[in-house]
């Protein structure tokens, strides 16, 4: 859009928590022009997060991931694309082009195509039996080999293969997990939540191999049979999952002049935006794709509740109206007993510190930040609770005023 | 304004306590979330749009009359 003019046509590519995030938001703010949602997948944005959990377990079907009702979505009045994939952009035209040959002019144009699977060719990709967890598709398949049996095998302990692990165990599958670091989500959580949740997980029967990567996947027939890690080990499997993170799904932009991260010159992949969302050129972006400025440098969050805030931020921008205050940075994980939440910035490097409850008997919150003279931490920069809800909510204050530690008042703060 | 909460679905994110304190509490065992009303007054519509909104769970539905 051109300075001092508002858009009357937005074109949003990626019809997930982010894009929906973005089209709530203009409706909301009395947005009354054209907007299009186009998403490669078919049939309603639905959520991700459960795919990993009440979808693979059977305890939930596809219809319960729905993001929002079919009412309250005819209500947005937004011209949905389902199942047509954005294959190029001309910022100069202003136009998309879309798989099916057609093309979507816009004046503002919202990239929040999220992020893929990694799946690296050394890994299997193309046998059967060997798969990665994303999207809807991918979660069906996982829960259709675990209900065969037979031995699974999940290569990466992040977010998606731990908890599909604990998932597989509650489905009596036999479940072997490997990843190269010591513990697993140890990046995300630090060593000492990171070291309950291994303990969970041989407790529940997981066969935890940390510390090792995967040198390759074995097959007979084009089919899986197994895995053999970097210490010679071999293990049999029906089932392979690969887990091992995502890459912000970027490729339909090449040559289009949308700014792209690269590892080597940003640090970062994804679309290059400046603290609001903004990539230049009418060009906006939101989610996991998108790599926005944080005063020092462009980073990326693959975090749930941040595709909903960038979302919302856009939407108010795109307006030229004041966005909602950012959040903090926000996670969750149910695996088991245990159901996670974390606020701020939390893993290893920070010092850790349990300030309530014990990590014994797995109802505490723990905080994280920079290390004093002893090793604890001196500030609190994030916090991680269990079985703790209240108290989380007070410590999660703290963070937000990065208060020092010993924190004198805390009950005092506003809950 | 109804407002209807799927437990089922609550991931425990808190997000709808700090938009709309008055509307929404957690459970402090599992954080689940908690509805106090669910007919609010008029002046908590927009916090709980927001609340709505936010909820990284989808777990709460609004109606709006």
């Amino acid at each position: 859009m051109t300075a001092g003019s508002l858009p009357r046509r937005v074109v949003v590519v990626g019809a997930s928590a982010a894009g929906l995030a973005v089209a709530e938001e203009l409706r909301g703010r009395g947005f009354d022009g054209a907007l299009t949602l186009i998403g490669d997948e078919p049939g309603l944005p639905y959520d991700r997060p459960p795919l990993s959990k009440q979808l693979l377990s059977g305890q939930w079907e596809p219809d319960r991931l729905l993001l929002r009702p079919h009412e309250r979505w005819d209500a947005l009045g937004v011209d949905h694309r389902p199942g047509t994939a954005a294959v190029g952009v001309d910022t100069g035209a202003r136009t998309v082009r879309l798989a099916d040959g057609d093309a979507c002019a816009y004046d503002a144009l919202v990239i929040a195509t999220g992020a893929r699977a990694v799946h690296p060719p050394s890994l299997g990709r193309g046998l059967s039996g060997v798969q990665v967890l994303r999207d809807l598709r991918d979660a069906l398949e996982l829960r259709a080999a675990l209900a065969r049996g037979g031995r699974l095998i999940v290569v990466g302990a992040g977010f998606v293969g731990a908890e599909a692990a604990a998932v597989a165990r509650g489905l009596d599958v036999p479940v072997t997990l490997v990843d190269p670091l010591p513990l697993p989500m140890v990046g995300a959580l630090g060593d000492e939540v990171a070291a309950l949740l291994a303990d969970r997980h041989r407790e529940h029967g997981v066969d935890l191999r940390c510390g090792t990567g995967v040198r390759e996947v074995l097959a007979e027939d084009g089919r899986a049979t197994g895995v053999v890690l970097d210490d010679g080990s071999r293990i049999e499997a029906a089932t392979v999952l690969i887990a091992v993170g995502a890459r912000p799904a970027v490729d339909w932009l090449d040559g289009s002049g949308v700014p792209l991260g690269s590892r080597e010159h940003d640090g970062v992949e994804g679309v290059l935006c400046d603290a609001r969302g903004h990539a230049g050129d009418s060009v906006w972006s939101a989610g996991d794709v998108a790599a926005w400025w944080d005063g020092s440098r462009h980073l990326r969050s693959e975090h749930r509740l941040s595709a909903t805030e960038q979302g919302r931020a856009v939407g108010a921008a795109l307006l030229g109206q004041e966005p909602p205050p950012a959040g903090l940075p926000y996670f969750w994980s149910d695996q088991y007993d245990l159901r996670l939440q974390s606020y701020g910035v939390t893993g290893r490097a920070p010092a850790f510190e349990v300030v309530e409850g014990s990590l014994a008997e797995g109802r505490f919150v723990g905080v994280y930040g920079p290390p004093d003279g002893e090793g604890r931490p001196r500030r609190v920069d994030g916090v991680i609770g269990n079985g703790m809800a209240r108290a989380l909510r007070t410590w999660r204050q703290a963070v937000l005023d990065r208060a020092p530690l010993p924190v004198k008042d805390l009950t005092n703060s506003p809950r | 304004m109804r407002i209807d909460i799927d437990e089922e679905k609550c991931c425990g994110a808190g997000q709808c306590v700090l938009a709309a304190p008055d509307v929404f509490d957690q459970r402090d065992e599992d954080g689940i979330v908690v509805l106090l009303d669910a007919a609010p007054p008029a002046e908590q519509f927009a916090a709980v749009r927001e609340a709505a909104q936010l909820c990284p769970a989808a777990a709460i539905v609004v109606a709006e009359d």
